[in-house]
């Protein structure tokens, strides 16, 4: 077999294969379920129902959404630019740490604007966690892939650290989690009554900032032409190191605000099963959304969705939760692959 | 200071530092193949987990030790093909396959796992390899212990990168590998086949990080855990690099890496451990990785065509 570039390809080309890889997922998942001795159509039923069939879940699913909107808004930013950024995780936990730090020590008490202030810092924290790597790839060439990962378990242990040290509750029965946030500290809930806080509004206005700053300011540009070639980008005379560095501040900093939300929004407190992994979904929320901002936030929407779905679903048919981080690998892959196909005809000869 | 001499001088700490060292050599090698052949293999991280967790449910099930090592190897190269043909015929981003193949063969080790042991709450145990002393060798001081009174599985692990190191520098077979890596269209106008190349490459290669992740489950812990390999798989491609991509070299790097992990595992028990917290001690590889990263970085020697997908007729 062989591959040829297609110049310009149709727009049902474009959407076409996009849309098979998702009903190829479905497939995947018909089959695992009747790996697991059920019914395919039971399952895929539960899963809907578990994820949007009452308020409950639905709101349960936006709350889930929320930080993996920032988690997939890091990811697409840095991706854009071809900036390997696999540390979300890493960068989710300093963000975390310093809203804990800040809300329960120095700016306690002062309500919604300190946590304003809190976020900017938490902001701060993650783009800095970034810029370590990004530093290490711009000065020695250290590819960042390795160097991110790494972080993330280097970040795990300073979390265990300090939960079991600095930052371990009295009150917390030996349980390895930190003070709480006082209520005068924690996010609104958007209505009263509704289960869902201001991170989720948050993280809309996250996304749009992040389409504007993208589709219609120069260093959006900038970003893209790094991304697509840089050495095209440093003919034009784009200084590309800079850019990088750039787009490492704006990543981390989203990364950070998924831990912030979801400590000052739905947790209250800092424990190590803050985020199961929203820094690596993340990965599969802004590749499905094909990296882009506005996309980030329903992929994220139906990725949570495959996840609480799945909770509920794995209660009442048994298929083992894991089916979803199954179906979401596999939908990254098929999505990689179509995408790929897009550009590129197979000839068989 | 007496403290350290201490341990460095008990034929325990280096027996342990080569056990350490084993996993890390057959997953190191695996990537090393893929990456001399010109392929990236981001999967490494979650094929050591499938080749951990299939190499022990066979053994569970019935399959004798050995039969646990080869069905890990079978498995890890079901996921290397899939890996190698995302990333080879198809040229996709092969940052985006691995991690999408990591993530892939982690779930499906739990997905399995939880669909043959619904119930369980602690894992079962199996008997693992037990070491074999070498007759004669075993018996010379210090050196007998730590070298020769291994696990088989240890012994294969310096076996598998002597043979490495042989076929990639002793045989065609190699010299087309490492040129596949370099120069790919030099290997298609010798009229061989780069992706049949690449695509060997990275399916054996990823059927020993499998190797490697199943020593963790037959001959380290003898159960299998949720996030048992716990970044391993990282840290080889660190190795990789440090190694500057020699099979030779990339053994020492694992030595002199599993030498610091025994290290601080035993530093943890002394003085020092009374006052520096335990998870400072648990830090020291993931920053030993990417100090090794910094150091080699400037004067390793990458493979040219390392991660550039190959389309025939494609300048």
């Amino acid at each position: 077999m062989r591959l040829e570039p297609i110049a310009n390809p149709a727009l049902t080309r474009r959407l076409g294969l996009p849309a098979l890889a998702l009903g190829a997922t479905v497939l995947v998942a018909s089959l695992l379920s009747a790996l697991a001795g059920a019914d395919p159509f039971a399952v895929l039923g539960l899963i809907l129902k578990g994820a949007a069939g009452s308020k409950f879940a639905a709101l349960e699913t936006l709350n889930r959404a929320t930080p993996l909107i920032f988690t997939g808004l890091a990811v697409a930013v840095a991706f854009r630019a071809k900036l390997w950024n696999i540390g979300a995780e890493a960068q989710l936990y300093a963000g975390a740490i310093v809203t804990v730090f800040l809300a329960t020590g120095l700016l306690a008490g002062t309500g919604l604007w300190g946590m304003a202030l809190v976020a900017a810092l938490a902001m701060l924290a993650g783009a800095l966690v970034l810029l370590g790597p990004v530093m290490l790839k711009t000065r020695f060439g250290v590819d960042e892939v390795v160097t991110t990962l790494l972080f993330n378990f280097i970040m795990l242990l300073i979390v265990s650290w300090l939960l079991e040290g600095p930052m371990k509750d009295p009150a917390g029965m030996g349980w390895p989690k930190s003070e709480p946030l006082e209520r005068a500290m924690r996010l609104p809930r958007l209505a009263e009554g509704l289960r869902l806080h201001w991170g989720f509004a948050l993280a809309l206005i996250a996304a749009v900032l992040v389409w504007f700053l993208q589709a219609r300011t120069t260093l959006g540009y900038e970003m893209r032409a790094v991304g697509h070639n840089p050495r095209a980008a440093a003919f034009a005379g784009i200084p590309v190191n800079p850019v990088l560095v750039r787009t490492a501040l704006l990543s981390g900093g989203l990364a950070a605000l998924a831990g912030y939300s979801e400590v000052a929004g739905l947790k209250g407190h800092l424990s190590l099963d803050l985020s199961p992994g929203f820094g690596y979904t993340g990965i599969i929320v802004a590749m499905l959304a094909l990296l882009h901002p506005l996309g980030v936030v329903f992929t994220a929407i139906f990725v949570a969705g495959i996840f609480v779905g799945s909770d509920s679903m794995s209660r009442a048919a048994g298929v083992p939760t894991y089916i979803a981080d199954m179906l979401l690998a596999s939908a990254l892959l098929l999505m990689v692959l179509a995408i790929g196909l897009t550009r590129y005809r197979v000839v068989w000869k | 200071m007496s403290a350290l001499w201490d341990i460095l001088l008990t034929a325990s700490f280096w027996a342990a530092a080569i056990r350490i060292a084993s996993p890390l050599i057959f997953a190191t090698m695996g990537e090393l193949i893929c990456e001399r052949a010109g392929v990236l293999n981001l999967g490494i991280e979650g094929i050591m987990v499938i080749g951990a967790f299939s190499g022990w449910m066979a053994v569970y099930m019935g399959a004798g030790l050995w039969g646990g090592v080869v069905t890990a190897m079978l498995a890890g190269m079901l996921f290397g093909l899939l890996h190698a043909t995302l990333t080879v015929p198809f040229g996709l981003s092969q940052h985006v396959v691995g991690l999408g193949v990591t993530l892939l063969a982690t779930s499906t080790s739990y997905f399995a796992y939880r669909l043959i042991l619904p119930e369980v709450t602690s894992p079962p145990r199996i008997e693992p390899f037990q070491p074999y002393e070498i007759p004669y060798l075993s018996e010379i001081p210090l050196l007998g212990p730590a070298l020769f009174s291994q696990t088989p599985l240890t012994y294969a692990a310096f076996a598998c990168a002597a043979l490495v190191a042989l076929v990639l520098y002793r045989t065609p077979l190699g010299l087309a590998l490492r040129a596949a890596g370099e120069s790919p269209a030099a290997v298609a106008a010798q009229g061989l086949s780069v992706t049949g190349l690449r695509m060997g490459a990275v399916i054996v290669g990823s059927g020993l990080m499998a190797v490697g992740g199943a020593f963790l489950t037959l001959s380290a812990f003898s159960s299998f855990f949720f996030e048992m390999v716990n970044g391993r798989g990282w840290i080889c491609i660190a190795l990789v690099v440090f190694g500057a991509w020699r099979p030779g070299k990339a053994v020492l790097g694992a030595l002199l890496f599993a030498a610091f992990d025994a290290l601080q595992i035993r530093l943890q028990q002394t003085p020092i451990g009374q006052v520096v917290p335990y998870q400072m001690f648990l830090m020291a590889p993931y920053i030993l990785s990417i100090l090794a990263l910094i150091v080699m970085s400037r004067r390793a020697e990458v493979p040219a065509a390392l991660m550039v997908p190959y389309r025939k007729g494609e300048r």
